[in-house]
Protein backbone atom coordinates (compact mmCIF):
# COMPACT_ATOMS: atom_id res chain seq x y z
CA UNK A 1 0.00 0.00 0.00
CA UNK A 2 0.98 3.28 -0.74
CA UNK A 3 2.36 5.57 2.36
CA UNK A 4 1.84 9.37 2.04
CA UNK A 5 5.33 11.43 2.15
CA UNK A 6 7.51 11.35 5.19
CA UNK A 7 7.78 14.98 6.07
CA UNK A 8 10.55 14.43 8.60
CA UNK A 9 13.47 16.90 8.81
CA UNK A 10 15.71 18.29 10.35
CA UNK A 11 15.59 22.02 12.09
CA UNK A 12 18.38 23.77 10.12
CA UNK A 13 17.22 21.96 7.02
CA UNK A 14 13.46 23.08 7.64
CA UNK A 15 14.51 27.02 8.24
CA UNK A 16 17.09 26.91 5.17
CA UNK A 17 14.36 25.87 2.82
CA UNK A 18 11.20 27.05 4.21
CA UNK A 19 12.48 30.88 5.32
CA UNK A 20 14.08 33.19 3.14
CA UNK A 21 15.19 36.80 3.72
CA UNK A 22 12.40 39.29 3.50
CA UNK A 23 9.88 36.35 3.92
CA UNK A 24 6.79 37.14 5.99
CA UNK A 25 6.52 34.87 8.49
CA UNK A 26 3.81 33.18 11.30
CA UNK A 27 4.73 31.94 14.45
CA UNK A 28 2.11 30.50 16.74
CA UNK A 29 1.95 30.24 20.89
CA UNK A 30 1.55 33.13 22.99
CA UNK A 31 3.13 35.34 25.62
CA UNK A 32 4.84 32.75 27.19
CA UNK A 33 3.52 29.66 25.99
CA UNK A 34 4.08 26.85 23.51
CA UNK A 35 6.36 29.84 21.52
CA UNK A 36 8.02 27.59 18.75
CA UNK A 37 11.41 28.51 20.34
CA UNK A 38 13.82 26.34 18.96
CA UNK A 39 12.96 27.31 15.64
CA UNK A 40 13.03 31.12 16.43
CA UNK A 41 16.77 30.32 17.70
CA UNK A 42 17.61 28.43 14.46
CA UNK A 43 16.01 31.29 12.44
CA UNK A 44 18.78 33.47 14.60
CA UNK A 45 21.88 31.01 14.26
CA UNK A 46 21.25 31.19 10.13
CA UNK A 47 21.05 34.82 10.30
CA UNK A 48 17.64 35.54 8.44
CA UNK A 49 17.26 39.30 7.70
CA UNK A 50 14.40 41.19 6.74
CA UNK A 51 11.43 39.18 7.63
CA UNK A 52 8.07 40.54 8.11
CA UNK A 53 6.75 39.19 11.11
CA UNK A 54 3.01 38.52 12.11
CA UNK A 55 1.62 37.64 15.66
CA UNK A 56 -1.14 38.47 17.76
CA UNK A 57 -0.02 37.82 21.20
CA UNK A 58 3.43 36.99 21.29
CA UNK A 59 6.17 37.18 23.91
CA UNK A 60 9.69 35.49 23.94
CA UNK A 61 9.37 34.61 20.36
CA UNK A 62 9.11 37.90 19.22
CA UNK A 63 11.27 39.46 21.17
CA UNK A 64 14.50 37.25 20.52
CA UNK A 65 13.60 36.93 16.78
CA UNK A 66 13.59 41.48 17.28
CA UNK A 67 16.62 40.99 19.62
CA UNK A 68 18.21 38.38 17.30
CA UNK A 69 18.32 41.39 14.02
CA UNK A 70 16.43 39.40 12.38
CA UNK A 71 12.94 41.28 12.11
CA UNK A 72 12.05 44.27 9.84
CA UNK A 73 8.80 44.70 10.10
CA UNK A 74 5.96 43.67 12.33
CA UNK A 75 2.12 43.26 12.69
CA UNK A 76 1.14 42.78 16.13
CA UNK A 77 -1.66 42.93 18.70
CA UNK A 78 0.53 42.63 21.46
CA UNK A 79 4.32 42.29 22.81
CA UNK A 80 4.87 40.93 26.54
CA UNK A 81 5.40 37.97 28.09
CA UNK A 82 3.55 38.44 31.35
CA UNK A 83 5.21 39.58 34.51
CA UNK A 84 8.32 38.80 33.08
CA UNK A 85 8.03 41.63 30.91
CA UNK A 86 5.24 43.27 30.70
CA UNK A 87 5.76 44.77 27.28
CA UNK A 88 8.61 42.58 25.22
CA UNK A 89 11.91 44.21 25.94
CA UNK A 90 14.15 43.79 22.82
CA UNK A 91 10.92 45.20 20.74
CA UNK A 92 10.81 48.16 23.09
CA UNK A 93 14.23 49.34 22.37
CA UNK A 94 13.75 48.60 18.47
CA UNK A 95 10.83 50.41 18.28
CA UNK A 96 11.99 52.85 20.50
CA UNK A 97 14.86 53.74 18.46
CA UNK A 98 13.26 53.34 15.29
CA UNK A 99 14.64 49.92 14.29
CA UNK A 100 11.59 48.26 13.52
CA UNK A 101 8.44 49.55 11.69
CA UNK A 102 5.36 48.52 13.62
CA UNK A 103 1.54 48.23 13.07
CA UNK A 104 -0.79 47.88 15.65
CA UNK A 105 -4.54 45.47 15.23
CA UNK A 106 -5.87 44.34 18.55
CA UNK A 107 -5.82 40.73 18.84
CA UNK A 108 -9.34 39.91 17.64
CA UNK A 109 -8.56 41.44 14.31
CA UNK A 110 -4.85 39.35 14.05
CA UNK A 111 -7.42 36.20 14.98
CA UNK A 112 -9.38 37.64 11.73
CA UNK A 113 -6.92 38.58 9.84
CA UNK A 114 -5.64 34.72 10.31
CA UNK A 115 -8.82 33.70 10.10
CA UNK A 116 -9.45 35.14 6.65
CA UNK A 117 -6.43 34.01 5.10
CA UNK A 118 -7.32 30.45 5.93
CA UNK A 119 -10.71 31.12 4.44
CA UNK A 120 -8.95 32.12 1.56
CA UNK A 121 -11.61 35.36 1.33
CA UNK A 122 -9.61 39.16 0.54
CA UNK A 123 -11.09 39.80 4.45
CA UNK A 124 -13.49 39.91 7.98
CA UNK A 125 -15.50 42.51 9.29
CA UNK A 126 -15.63 42.70 13.05
CA UNK A 127 -17.13 45.87 15.45
CA UNK A 128 -13.72 46.08 17.19
CA UNK A 129 -11.76 49.25 17.26
CA UNK A 130 -13.94 51.93 15.92
CA UNK A 131 -13.27 55.58 16.55
CA UNK A 132 -9.65 54.20 17.87
CA UNK A 133 -5.96 55.23 16.71
CA UNK A 134 -5.52 51.49 15.77
CA UNK A 135 -8.53 52.39 12.84
CA UNK A 136 -7.26 55.59 12.43
CA UNK A 137 -3.16 55.55 12.33
CA UNK A 138 -1.26 53.26 9.99
CA UNK A 139 2.21 52.11 10.99
CA UNK A 140 3.19 51.38 7.47
CA UNK A 141 3.05 54.19 5.16
CA UNK A 142 1.10 53.72 1.58
CA UNK A 143 4.17 53.90 -0.05
CA UNK A 144 5.11 50.69 1.15
CA UNK A 145 2.21 48.94 0.67
CA UNK A 146 1.64 49.58 -2.71
CA UNK A 147 5.41 48.78 -3.31
CA UNK A 148 5.07 45.14 -1.69
CA UNK A 149 2.65 42.47 -3.51
CA UNK A 150 2.47 41.07 0.01
CA UNK A 151 1.01 43.80 1.59
CA UNK A 152 -2.67 44.93 1.17
CA UNK A 153 -3.31 48.72 -0.10
CA UNK A 154 -5.20 49.36 3.20
CA UNK A 155 -4.34 48.94 7.15
CA UNK A 156 -8.56 48.18 7.21
CA UNK A 157 -11.26 49.81 6.42
CA UNK A 158 -14.19 51.04 8.38
CA UNK A 159 -17.40 51.34 6.27
CA UNK A 160 -21.39 50.66 7.21
CA UNK A 161 -22.96 48.17 7.43
CA UNK A 162 -23.88 46.69 4.11
CA UNK A 163 -26.98 45.27 5.56
CA UNK A 164 -28.28 48.31 6.97
CA UNK A 165 -28.76 48.28 10.85
CA UNK A 166 -29.10 44.22 10.68
CA UNK A 167 -27.62 43.15 13.97
CA UNK A 168 -27.66 46.29 15.72
CA UNK A 169 -24.78 47.17 13.74
CA UNK A 170 -24.44 50.38 12.03
CA UNK A 171 -20.77 49.70 10.97
CA UNK A 172 -17.76 47.51 10.87
CA UNK A 173 -14.23 47.38 10.45
CA UNK A 174 -12.70 45.49 7.57
CA UNK A 175 -9.76 43.66 8.33
CA UNK A 176 -7.62 42.32 5.80
CA UNK A 177 -6.63 38.60 5.44
CA UNK A 178 -2.61 37.41 6.24
CA UNK A 179 -1.43 34.69 3.76
CA UNK A 180 2.05 34.07 5.57
CA UNK A 181 4.83 32.59 3.07
CA UNK A 182 5.54 30.08 6.34
CA UNK A 183 4.05 29.54 9.45
CA UNK A 184 5.95 27.85 12.13
CA UNK A 185 4.38 26.03 15.04
CA UNK A 186 5.34 24.35 17.79
CA UNK A 187 3.27 21.17 19.11
CA UNK A 188 2.82 18.39 21.83
CA UNK A 189 2.35 15.18 19.17
CA UNK A 190 2.81 14.67 15.17
CA UNK A 191 3.63 12.29 13.02
CA UNK A 192 6.46 11.63 10.27
CA UNK A 193 3.63 12.85 7.82
CA UNK A 194 1.99 16.02 9.33
CA UNK A 195 -0.98 15.34 11.65
CA UNK A 196 -0.80 16.87 14.44
CA UNK A 197 -2.49 17.04 17.76
CA UNK A 198 -2.32 20.13 20.18
CA UNK A 199 -3.38 19.57 24.10
CA UNK A 200 -4.68 22.29 26.13
CA UNK A 201 -5.74 26.16 24.60
CA UNK A 202 -4.26 26.33 20.51
CA UNK A 203 -4.55 30.04 20.72
CA UNK A 204 -4.64 30.84 16.99
CA UNK A 205 -2.47 28.57 15.96
CA UNK A 206 -4.45 26.50 13.84
CA UNK A 207 -5.85 30.01 11.57
CA UNK A 208 -1.99 31.00 11.60
CA UNK A 209 -1.67 27.18 10.05
CA UNK A 210 -4.14 27.50 7.64
CA UNK A 211 -3.44 30.68 6.48
CA UNK A 212 0.00 30.17 5.34
CA UNK A 213 1.40 28.70 2.12
CA UNK A 214 3.99 26.44 4.07
CA UNK A 215 3.53 25.43 7.56
CA UNK A 216 7.03 23.91 9.59
CA UNK A 217 5.91 21.74 12.64
CA UNK A 218 7.92 21.22 15.59
CA UNK A 219 6.70 18.49 17.53
CA UNK A 220 7.76 17.74 21.50
CA UNK A 221 6.81 13.83 20.45
CA UNK A 222 6.69 11.99 17.26
CA UNK A 223 4.16 9.49 17.26
CA UNK A 224 4.32 6.22 14.82
CA UNK A 225 1.44 6.89 11.83
CA UNK A 226 -1.82 5.50 13.02
CA UNK A 227 -2.10 6.35 16.64
CA UNK A 228 -3.39 9.75 16.56
CA UNK A 229 -5.63 8.22 14.64
CA UNK A 230 -7.29 6.35 17.16
CA UNK A 231 -8.80 9.43 18.85
CA UNK A 232 -9.51 11.89 15.91
CA UNK A 233 -11.58 14.56 17.29
CA UNK A 234 -8.36 15.56 19.72
CA UNK A 235 -6.02 16.22 15.83
CA UNK A 236 -6.38 19.93 14.54
CA UNK A 237 -4.65 19.63 11.30
CA UNK A 238 -4.42 16.58 8.58
CA UNK A 239 -1.11 16.39 6.60
CA UNK A 240 -2.03 18.09 3.33
CA UNK A 241 -1.75 21.47 5.46
CA UNK A 242 2.30 20.37 6.75
CA UNK A 243 5.25 21.02 4.87
CA UNK A 244 8.08 20.04 7.11
CA UNK A 245 8.04 17.85 10.71
CA UNK A 246 10.50 18.17 12.93
CA UNK A 247 11.51 16.33 16.31
CA UNK A 248 12.20 18.88 18.83
CA UNK A 249 11.94 17.93 22.63
CA UNK A 250 11.56 20.69 25.05
CA UNK A 251 11.11 22.47 21.32
CA UNK A 252 9.09 25.48 22.99
CA UNK A 253 11.46 26.45 25.53
CA UNK A 254 11.75 28.70 27.84
CA UNK A 255 8.10 28.90 27.50
CA UNK A 256 5.88 26.41 28.57
CA UNK A 257 3.98 23.69 27.04
CA UNK A 258 1.03 22.29 28.48
CA UNK A 259 1.20 18.81 30.40
CA UNK A 260 5.07 18.73 29.02
CA UNK A 261 6.82 21.26 30.89
CA UNK A 262 6.24 24.63 32.67
CA UNK A 263 7.62 27.97 31.59
CA UNK A 264 11.36 28.43 32.89
CA UNK A 265 10.81 31.45 35.71
CA UNK A 266 15.27 31.70 36.17
CA UNK A 267 15.65 31.88 32.50
CA UNK A 268 12.86 34.38 32.01
CA UNK A 269 14.42 36.21 34.71
CA UNK A 270 17.85 36.47 33.85
CA UNK A 271 16.70 36.81 30.02
CA UNK A 272 14.63 40.17 31.59
CA UNK A 273 18.59 41.16 32.60
CA UNK A 274 20.40 40.40 29.76
CA UNK A 275 18.14 41.91 27.55
CA UNK A 276 18.16 45.22 29.30
CA UNK A 277 21.55 46.48 27.59
CA UNK A 278 22.60 46.17 24.40
CA UNK A 279 25.86 44.88 25.83
CA UNK A 280 25.16 42.19 27.70
CA UNK A 281 21.98 40.94 24.84
CA UNK A 282 25.27 40.50 22.33
CA UNK A 283 26.88 38.42 25.63
CA UNK A 284 23.64 36.15 25.23
CA UNK A 285 23.00 36.01 21.91
CA UNK A 286 26.66 34.39 21.99
CA UNK A 287 26.45 32.68 24.75
CA UNK A 288 23.15 31.03 24.37
CA UNK A 289 22.43 30.68 21.11
CA UNK A 290 25.52 31.06 19.07
CA UNK A 291 27.74 29.20 20.71
CA UNK A 292 25.37 26.00 20.60
CA UNK A 293 25.04 24.04 17.19
CA UNK A 294 21.24 22.87 17.82
CA UNK A 295 18.47 23.41 20.28
CA UNK A 296 19.61 19.80 21.79
CA UNK A 297 22.97 21.23 22.46
CA UNK A 298 21.37 24.38 24.08
CA UNK A 299 19.18 22.06 26.12
CA UNK A 300 22.23 19.82 26.78
CA UNK A 301 23.66 22.87 28.57
CA UNK A 302 21.02 23.26 30.84
CA UNK A 303 21.24 22.07 34.49
CA UNK A 304 19.22 18.71 35.00
CA UNK A 305 17.90 19.77 38.02
CA UNK A 306 16.84 22.48 36.86
CA UNK A 307 14.25 21.10 33.98
CA UNK A 308 13.06 18.72 36.38
CA UNK A 309 11.50 21.62 38.38
CA UNK A 310 9.69 22.82 35.40
CA UNK A 311 8.71 19.36 34.07
CA UNK A 312 4.78 19.44 34.18
CA UNK A 313 3.25 16.73 36.87
CA UNK A 314 0.41 14.45 35.25
CA UNK A 315 -2.40 15.95 37.45
CA UNK A 316 -2.22 19.70 36.33
CA UNK A 317 -0.05 19.58 33.22
CA UNK A 318 1.87 22.43 34.94
CA UNK A 319 5.23 22.41 37.27
CA UNK A 320 2.49 22.43 40.48
CA UNK A 321 4.34 24.19 43.24
CA UNK A 322 7.18 25.55 40.73
CA UNK A 323 8.89 28.74 42.61
CA UNK A 324 8.30 31.20 40.15
CA UNK A 325 9.19 35.03 41.94
CA UNK B 1 -9.41 48.21 61.18
CA UNK B 2 -7.27 45.43 59.57
CA UNK B 3 -4.14 46.37 58.15
CA UNK B 4 -4.02 46.08 54.70
CA UNK B 5 -1.88 47.54 51.46
CA UNK B 6 -2.93 49.69 48.48
CA UNK B 7 -2.78 46.51 46.02
CA UNK B 8 -5.13 44.71 48.20
CA UNK B 9 -7.60 47.46 48.59
CA UNK B 10 -7.28 47.86 45.10
CA UNK B 11 -8.36 44.40 44.20
CA UNK B 12 -11.08 44.01 46.71
CA UNK B 13 -12.50 47.12 45.26
CA UNK B 14 -12.62 45.56 41.50
CA UNK B 15 -13.88 42.02 43.16
CA UNK B 16 -17.20 44.16 44.62
CA UNK B 17 -17.94 44.92 41.04
CA UNK B 18 -18.13 41.83 40.02
CA UNK B 19 -21.72 39.65 40.33
CA UNK B 20 -22.87 36.31 40.17
CA UNK B 21 -23.99 35.68 36.68
CA UNK B 22 -21.20 38.01 35.38
CA UNK B 23 -18.45 36.78 33.06
CA UNK B 24 -15.67 37.92 33.99
CA UNK B 25 -12.73 38.74 30.85
CA UNK B 26 -9.14 39.67 32.98
CA UNK B 27 -6.02 40.03 32.04
CA UNK B 28 -2.65 39.48 33.79
CA UNK B 29 -1.94 40.87 37.41
CA UNK B 30 -3.74 42.65 39.71
CA UNK B 31 -7.42 41.95 37.21
CA UNK B 32 -6.92 38.64 37.55
CA UNK B 33 -6.29 38.17 41.19
CA UNK B 34 -9.64 40.60 41.40
CA UNK B 35 -11.54 37.92 39.45
CA UNK B 36 -10.22 35.48 41.47
CA UNK B 37 -11.26 37.25 44.82
CA UNK B 38 -14.67 37.92 43.82
CA UNK B 39 -15.26 34.08 42.80
CA UNK B 40 -14.26 33.28 46.57
CA UNK B 41 -16.04 35.96 48.55
CA UNK B 42 -18.86 37.47 46.40
CA UNK B 43 -19.41 36.00 43.44
CA UNK B 44 -19.24 32.15 43.42
CA UNK B 45 -21.85 31.81 40.22
CA UNK B 46 -19.45 34.26 38.10
CA UNK B 47 -17.18 32.98 35.57
CA UNK B 48 -13.66 33.75 34.82
CA UNK B 49 -12.37 33.58 30.84
CA UNK B 50 -9.20 34.69 29.32
CA UNK B 51 -9.01 35.94 25.89
CA UNK B 52 -6.69 32.64 25.22
CA UNK B 53 -10.01 30.77 25.42
CA UNK B 54 -9.87 29.13 28.85
CA UNK B 55 -13.42 29.50 30.25
CA UNK B 56 -13.91 28.61 33.95
CA UNK B 57 -10.00 27.35 34.39
CA UNK B 58 -9.45 26.22 37.83
CA UNK B 59 -6.85 28.32 39.47
CA UNK B 60 -5.13 26.73 41.73
CA UNK B 61 -2.20 29.17 41.49
CA UNK B 62 -1.95 32.43 40.51
CA UNK B 63 -1.51 32.23 36.65
CA UNK B 64 1.41 34.94 35.61
CA UNK B 65 0.44 35.24 32.08
CA UNK B 66 -3.07 35.04 30.02
CA UNK B 67 -1.31 31.60 28.62
CA UNK B 68 -0.09 30.40 31.26
CA UNK B 69 -0.50 27.21 31.54
CA UNK B 70 -1.95 27.02 34.96
CA UNK B 71 -5.30 28.39 33.22
CA UNK B 72 -5.62 25.79 31.27
CA UNK B 73 -6.22 23.21 34.05
CA UNK B 74 -10.20 22.02 34.66
CA UNK B 75 -11.42 24.41 32.51
CA UNK B 76 -15.03 23.75 31.03
CA UNK B 77 -13.65 24.33 27.56
CA UNK B 78 -10.06 25.11 26.37
CA UNK B 79 -11.07 26.85 23.00
CA UNK B 80 -8.88 29.65 21.05
CA UNK B 81 -8.64 33.26 20.36
CA UNK B 82 -12.04 33.37 18.18
CA UNK B 83 -14.23 31.69 20.58
CA UNK B 84 -12.85 33.93 23.28
CA UNK B 85 -13.49 37.13 21.62
CA UNK B 86 -16.51 35.84 19.97
CA UNK B 87 -18.37 35.36 23.38
CA UNK B 88 -17.63 39.33 24.50
CA UNK B 89 -19.45 40.38 21.13
CA UNK B 90 -22.49 37.79 20.48
CA UNK B 91 -25.61 38.53 21.55
CA UNK B 92 -26.41 35.82 24.50
CA UNK B 93 -22.82 36.14 26.46
CA UNK B 94 -21.56 40.08 25.56
CA UNK B 95 -24.49 41.63 27.55
CA UNK B 96 -23.02 39.47 30.90
CA UNK B 97 -19.32 40.13 30.11
CA UNK B 98 -17.27 42.61 32.24
CA UNK B 99 -13.74 43.56 31.35
CA UNK B 100 -11.26 44.30 33.77
CA UNK B 101 -8.25 46.20 32.12
CA UNK B 102 -5.36 48.87 32.87
CA UNK B 103 -3.69 51.31 30.64
CA UNK B 104 -0.36 53.19 30.60
CA UNK B 105 -2.70 56.40 29.86
CA UNK B 106 -6.53 57.11 30.33
CA UNK B 107 -8.28 60.44 30.06
CA UNK B 108 -11.71 62.17 31.48
CA UNK B 109 -14.19 59.63 29.52
CA UNK B 110 -12.39 56.71 30.18
CA UNK B 111 -10.72 56.30 26.88
CA UNK B 112 -7.27 54.29 27.34
CA UNK B 113 -3.95 53.91 25.69
CA UNK B 114 -1.22 51.15 26.28
CA UNK B 115 0.47 51.60 22.85
CA UNK B 116 2.65 54.56 22.96
CA UNK B 117 4.02 57.77 24.45
CA UNK B 118 4.94 60.21 22.22
CA UNK B 119 4.19 60.01 18.49
CA UNK B 120 3.37 56.67 16.86
CA UNK B 121 5.82 56.74 14.57
CA UNK B 122 8.80 58.00 16.97
CA UNK B 123 7.60 57.01 20.46
CA UNK B 124 9.29 57.83 23.97
CA UNK B 125 8.22 54.71 25.02
CA UNK B 126 6.52 52.32 23.74
CA UNK B 127 4.00 49.38 25.57
CA UNK B 128 2.70 45.88 24.66
CA UNK B 129 -0.30 46.91 22.58
CA UNK B 130 -3.91 46.52 22.84
CA UNK B 131 -3.90 42.80 22.89
CA UNK B 132 -7.59 42.03 23.58
CA UNK B 133 -7.94 45.55 25.62
CA UNK B 134 -9.44 47.23 22.22
CA UNK B 135 -11.76 44.25 21.54
CA UNK B 136 -13.01 43.99 25.06
CA UNK B 137 -13.05 47.65 25.63
CA UNK B 138 -15.49 48.09 22.03
CA UNK B 139 -17.42 44.82 22.93
CA UNK B 140 -18.90 44.77 26.30
CA UNK B 141 -21.48 46.19 28.71
CA UNK B 142 -19.13 46.64 31.81
CA UNK B 143 -15.51 47.82 31.63
CA UNK B 144 -13.69 48.17 35.13
CA UNK B 145 -10.71 49.86 34.92
CA UNK B 146 -7.01 49.82 36.78
CA UNK B 147 -4.76 52.73 37.28
CA UNK B 148 -2.24 53.82 39.00
CA UNK B 149 -2.88 57.46 40.52
CA UNK B 150 -0.33 59.65 38.38
CA UNK B 151 -0.45 62.55 36.88
CA UNK B 152 0.76 61.83 33.62
CA UNK B 153 -1.64 58.94 33.38
CA UNK B 154 -4.39 61.00 33.97
CA UNK B 155 -4.05 62.79 31.11
CA UNK B 156 -6.78 65.51 28.86
CA UNK B 157 -5.75 63.76 25.74
CA UNK B 158 -3.91 60.63 25.07
CA UNK B 159 -1.09 59.65 22.83
CA UNK B 160 -2.87 57.11 21.15
CA UNK B 161 -6.32 55.91 21.94
CA UNK B 162 -6.07 52.07 22.03
CA UNK B 163 -9.32 50.76 23.36
CA UNK B 164 -12.69 52.98 23.36
CA UNK B 165 -14.53 54.23 26.53
CA UNK B 166 -17.07 56.92 26.34
CA UNK B 167 -15.06 58.59 23.17
CA UNK B 168 -16.18 62.34 23.61
CA UNK B 169 -19.10 61.78 26.31
CA UNK B 170 -22.54 62.25 25.85
CA UNK B 171 -23.78 59.72 22.66
CA UNK B 172 -20.52 60.27 21.01
CA UNK B 173 -19.91 56.24 22.14
CA UNK B 174 -22.81 54.82 20.23
CA UNK B 175 -22.67 57.22 17.34
CA UNK B 176 -19.46 56.00 16.46
CA UNK B 177 -21.19 52.38 16.39
CA UNK B 178 -19.48 51.16 19.31
CA UNK B 179 -21.50 48.80 21.98
CA UNK B 180 -24.22 51.05 24.17
CA UNK B 181 -21.78 49.80 27.49
CA UNK B 182 -18.82 51.65 28.54
CA UNK B 183 -16.81 52.06 31.18
CA UNK B 184 -18.12 51.71 34.79
CA UNK B 185 -15.35 52.33 37.21
CA UNK B 186 -11.46 53.55 37.37
CA UNK B 187 -10.27 51.73 40.64
CA UNK B 188 -6.43 53.33 41.66
CA UNK B 189 -4.61 53.48 44.65
CA UNK B 190 -6.57 56.46 45.77
CA UNK B 191 -9.79 56.73 44.75
CA UNK B 192 -12.38 54.72 42.89
CA UNK B 193 -13.96 57.08 39.68
CA UNK B 194 -17.12 56.89 37.91
CA UNK B 195 -19.12 58.34 34.70
CA UNK B 196 -22.02 60.57 34.66
CA UNK B 197 -25.18 59.03 33.27
CA UNK B 198 -25.36 61.70 30.64
CA UNK B 199 -22.43 63.59 30.18
CA UNK B 200 -20.07 60.16 30.50
CA UNK B 201 -17.28 62.51 32.26
CA UNK B 202 -15.04 61.06 35.13
CA UNK B 203 -16.04 62.02 38.64
CA UNK B 204 -15.01 61.27 42.02
CA UNK B 205 -17.31 58.73 43.48
CA UNK B 206 -14.97 57.34 46.42
CA UNK B 207 -11.43 58.01 48.39
CA UNK B 208 -10.00 55.43 50.05
CA UNK B 209 -10.25 56.21 54.04
CA UNK B 210 -7.59 58.87 55.11
CA UNK B 211 -6.98 60.51 51.59
CA UNK B 212 -8.43 64.10 50.48
CA UNK B 213 -10.33 64.88 47.40
CA UNK B 214 -7.43 67.74 46.84
CA UNK B 215 -4.87 65.08 46.57
CA UNK B 216 -6.30 62.79 44.32
CA UNK B 217 -6.98 65.55 41.95
CA UNK B 218 -3.26 66.57 42.78
CA UNK B 219 -2.35 63.51 40.69
CA UNK B 220 -4.55 64.04 37.91
CA UNK B 221 -4.05 66.16 34.62
CA UNK B 222 -7.60 67.04 34.24
CA UNK B 223 -10.71 68.30 36.92
CA UNK B 224 -12.95 66.08 38.12
CA UNK B 225 -16.57 66.65 40.06
CA UNK B 226 -15.91 65.70 43.50
CA UNK B 227 -19.32 66.60 45.35
CA UNK B 228 -20.04 62.86 44.91
CA UNK B 229 -17.43 61.36 46.27
CA UNK B 230 -17.26 59.76 49.86
CA UNK B 231 -15.22 56.98 51.60
CA UNK B 232 -14.49 53.82 50.38
CA UNK B 233 -15.25 51.21 52.70
CA UNK B 234 -12.01 49.45 53.28
CA UNK B 235 -11.57 45.78 52.75
CA UNK B 236 -13.29 43.45 55.24
CA UNK B 237 -11.21 41.33 57.73
CA UNK B 238 -13.02 37.78 55.67
CA UNK B 239 -12.14 39.74 52.05
CA UNK B 240 -8.33 40.39 52.98
CA UNK B 241 -8.03 36.85 54.93
CA UNK B 242 -9.38 35.08 51.26
CA UNK B 243 -7.75 37.26 49.24
CA UNK B 244 -4.06 36.03 50.82
CA UNK B 245 -4.89 32.65 51.41
CA UNK B 246 -7.24 31.75 48.87
CA UNK B 247 -6.16 33.73 45.94
CA UNK B 248 -2.60 34.42 46.27
CA UNK B 249 -0.50 32.24 49.04
CA UNK B 250 2.43 33.21 47.22
CA UNK B 251 2.16 36.73 47.02
CA UNK B 252 3.04 36.61 43.59
CA UNK B 253 0.87 39.59 42.73
CA UNK B 254 0.29 41.44 46.00
CA UNK B 255 4.25 41.53 46.47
Amino acid sequence: MNQPSDKLMSLKDAIERFVADRAHISIGGFTINRNPMAAVYEIIRQKKRNLHLYAHSNGQAVDELVGGGCVSRLEIAYAGSGRFAPTCIRFRKAVEQGRLQVEDYSNYQMTLRFMAGAMGVPFLPCRSGLATDIANTWGFPASLRQSDPKLPDHKLVVTENPFGTWCDTTKVVLVPAIVPDVTILHVQEADSHGLVRIEGLTFADIEQAKAARRLIVTCEKLVETGRLKQRPDANQLPPFCVDAVVHVPWGAYPTACYRHYDYDPVFLNRYKQEAAGDESYRQYLEDWIFSHKDHKAMMDSIDKDRLASITADGRTGYASGLERR
Amino acid sequence: MPDYTLKEMMAIAAAREIKDGDIVFCGTGISMLAAMAAKHISAPDSTIFFETGAIDSLLEEVPLAVADPRVMYYTAVNGSLADAFAFMQNRRTGAHVVGIMGAAQIDPYGNLNSTVIGDYHHPRVRFSGSGGACDVASFVDRTIIFMQQQKRKFVPRLDYLTSPGWLGGDDSRTAAGLAAGGPAAVITNMAVFRFDDKTRRMYLDAVYPGIDPRQVLDQMGFEVDTDRAQTFQPPTKRELEILRTECDPQRLILG
